[in-house]
């Protein structure tokens, strides 16, 4: 069939960030395709030099309002890793445990708010209101819980305040903890109805074999705040080699740079998670994904979404049983840290260098200090899940265009569109982190 | 009567905002209820070609595709707000403003930097005219509410004029200063109820400095606590740096 079809989705919606899909479809053949990253720069690497690495989290958890938790954490653990500072057990419990509502956080919001329009054919949640209340009312109310358990353990969840390098500047009471369980069990049935309502829907058919990378490790957990780097190709290196698997390359049609380990592109996020570590879910996560019809591995990306609600079950487990360890065990107050940026000289600085890789929502996060002796950065890189996306995005859609060239034009858009929603991009993320720096 | 038209956009910013506006939880349901968004490109696939009753603005001016934008915006709306630190003051995007931009690009980018062509960050104000301010990073939710009613109801909105200290001091919390550490409470507007010290960290001052800070009795602070004036500068410059420009 010789046809031509021009998209151009110019802001792509219900994404975080701003981007366009550009497909040129020429006599039956395609002829573009590209994802583009328009949002401005923010220049974060370039403006963390000369500040105290003690402020590196307060100030690189500002680049994304949604995974603002994730961000601090891996800047924490590079800050300290460059410092020399080993958490204690009870800091690495509660920063497990703030890891989770992040994940929580942002999974429900991408599941409700920016994926299940597309699939209940409306264009966002507010018809929804009058179509589906319960559902509306059930994801604002999961929503709201989310953000409640991050307000209780750290101030708030878009730019947490006591999560702190060498540990929190507050510490959570019997009764928040005891609140704080409370919620996660009201959210455990309404994950149970989340489970049941996307069983019923229908996610578009699509398969590419790739290469999914995420954190593996040798323990029993289902690996998020550490790991070594790992791929479903059976590869595995230290965080510290970092560089090896993100190799960033420039493709010719867009000034954003990509990143490619033993393919052409690979893919990081929840479905890469599942995909990796499977056997380390929660046994209710695992019925959970029964019921959703998903197994590892699994290589539908319009599926992330469905792995996205399978490690939703499984971080409302896990974080009860957190809690539960910290309860019996009993809150140490005397952790409580000084923040600010160490004006006290509570920890001994030095030069040095640090990473952080962490599993965020979306994926792979790296963050990558160095500093002087006076604890001032020297310099900076971050590896956004999102960069690391960008191109197995696109080979998605060079796959896919031809398998639905016969559709209509909105018909075509609407299956790109979903596509790209599936990997959750974080656009204000991914923009002003690209070049790696550090040698 | 219709509904007003509400539009959120963003502009260089990490959405954060946007986002607290989507955490009210059910509150949003009563939200929809009164007002119609016709447009929030973070949430809604809905876009609207006529005129805005009400443009919320996220994020800080830092390219003269953004200045195009803004203007336009500026031009279809009766009420524009300035949403968030990042538009208020130029927030955390104003550390560029100390830099070389053409250095900034290249650190960042390379030399792929001439892809990302940028100007000195700049607040909402500093290219259009703004009619309510909501500070804070993030915004705190009881106050865009409060601002949200003046708004629908044709009030002005006052953000207060007094230091985080009084809200602070209200909630009963030990002074940093008396801990030992630099809090930028003194200089900071207030209307967070103190949101950072009460979860045991220190202000940072992202509500941008009072419009008349107690220069002397900070100073006084200072000196009592034998911390150097040039510090603090690089603290008030973590948030306020565009202030500079409202200044020349």
């Amino acid at each position: 069939m010789s046809r031509n079809v021009n998209i151009n989705v110019n802001y792509l919606t219900r994404v975080e960030g701003h981007g366009n899909i550009v497909v040129k479809i020429k006599d039956g053949k395609l002829d573009e395709c590209k994802l583009e990253i328009v949002e401005s720069p923010r220049f974060f690497e370039a403006f963390l030099r000369g500040r105290s690495i003690f402020e590196a989290p307060h100030i690189t958890c500002r680049i994304c309002g949604i995974c603002s938790c994730g961000h601090t954490l891996a800047s924490i653990q590079a800050a300290e890793d460059a410092l020399g500072i080993k958490p204690t057990e009870q800091t690495t419990l509660l920063r497990k445990l703030l890891l989770h509502y992040e994940e929580l956080d942002s999974h429900i919001l991408h599941i409700y708010l920016l994926v299940a329009p597309d699939l209940l054919g409306v264009p966002s949640f507010v018809p929804l209101v009058k179509s589906h209340l319960n559902v509306v009312k059930r994801a604002l109310k999961m929503k709201r819980l989310c953000n409640e358990l991050c307000d209780i353990l750290v101030g708030r969840h878009v730019h947490p305040i006591s999560a702190v390098i060498g540990g929190f500047s507050k510490l959570p009471s019997t009764q928040d903890l005891e609140q704080m369980h409370g919620k996660l069990v009201e959210l455990e049935k309404d994950m149970e109805d989340t489970v049941e309502l996307f069983a019923s829907l229908r996610f578009p058919e699509f398969e590419r074999d790739t290469e999914y990378v995420g954190l593996i490790n040798d323990e029993k957990e289902y690996p998020l705040l550490y790991g070594d780097i790992g791929s479903t190709d059976g590869y595995r290196v230290s965080k510290y080699d970092y560089k090896v698997v993100v190799n960033e390359f420039v493709v010719p049609h867009a000034s954003a740079k990509r990143t490619k380990w033993h393919r052409e592109s690979y893919a990081v996020g929840a479905l890469a998670r599942f995909n990796l570590n499977y056997e380390k879910l929660h046994p209710k996560a695992k019925e959970a994904a029964t019921a959703l019809n998903i197994k590892p591995k699994c290589i539908n990306p319009y599926l992330n979404t469905v792995a996205q609600i399978v490690e939703s079950v499984h971080c409302i487990e896990d974080a009860k049983s957190i809690i539960e360890n910290i309860w019996q065990k009993g809150i140490n107050y005397d952790e409580i840290v000084i923040p600010d940026i160490n004006q006290k000289g509570a920890f001994p600085l030095r030069a040095g260098e640090g990473v952080g890789a962490v599993e965020v929502p979306r994926g792979l996060l790296i963050h990558h200090y160095e500093c002087d002796e006076r604890g001032i950065i020297t310099g900076a890189n971050c590896v956004i899940p999102t960069n690391q996306n960008t191109h197995n995005i696109e080979l998605d859609m060079v796959d896919l265009i031809p398998k639905i060239m016969d559709k209509s034009e909105e018909e075509i858009t609407l299956a790109l569109e979903m596509l790209v929603r599936a990997y959750d991009p974080c656009i204000s993320c991914s923009v002003h982190m690209i070049d790696l720096r550090i040698d | 009567m219709s509904k007003p038209k509400v539009a959120f956009f963003d502009f260089a910013c990490c959405e954060g905002c946007q986002l607290q506006v989507a955490n009210l939880g059910e509150m949003v349901l009563d939200l929809i209820d009164i007002v119609d968004i016709v447009e929030f490109r973070e949430v809604m696939s809905e876009k609207w070609d006529g005129e805005f009753d009400v443009s919320f603005i996220e994020g800080s001016i830092t390219d003269e595709h953004a200045v195009e934008r803004v203007k336009k915006i500026r031009e279809k709306s009766k009420i524009l707000v300035a949403l968030g630190s990042c538009a208020t003051i130029g927030g955390v995007n104003g550390m560029k403003n100390s830099f070389n931009l053409e250095e900034a690009g290249r650190y960042v980018y390379g030399e792929a930097y001439k892809f990302f062509p940028t100007i000195h960050t700049k607040a909402v104000h500093q290219v259009v005219r703004v009619d309510y301010f909501i500070n804070g990073c993030p915004i705190y939710q009881p106050e865009f509410l409060t601002v949200l009613k003046c708004i629908l109801k044709g009030l002005p909105y006052y953000v207060p004029e007094y230091p985080v200290c009084v809200e602070c001091k209200l909630n009963e919390n030990v002074c940093m200063y008396d801990r030992g550490l630099t809090c930028m409470g003194p200089v900071t507007k207030a209307g967070c109820n103190s949101w950072c010290i009460n979860n045991g960290n220190i202000c940072y001052g992202c509500r941008g400095l009072t419009i008349n800070p107690n220069s002397q009795g900070f100073k006084d602070v200072l000196k009592k606590f034998g911390i150097p004036e040039d510090f603090l500068m690089k603290k008030i410059e973590m948030y306020n740096k565009c202030k500079e420009l409202d200044e020349s």
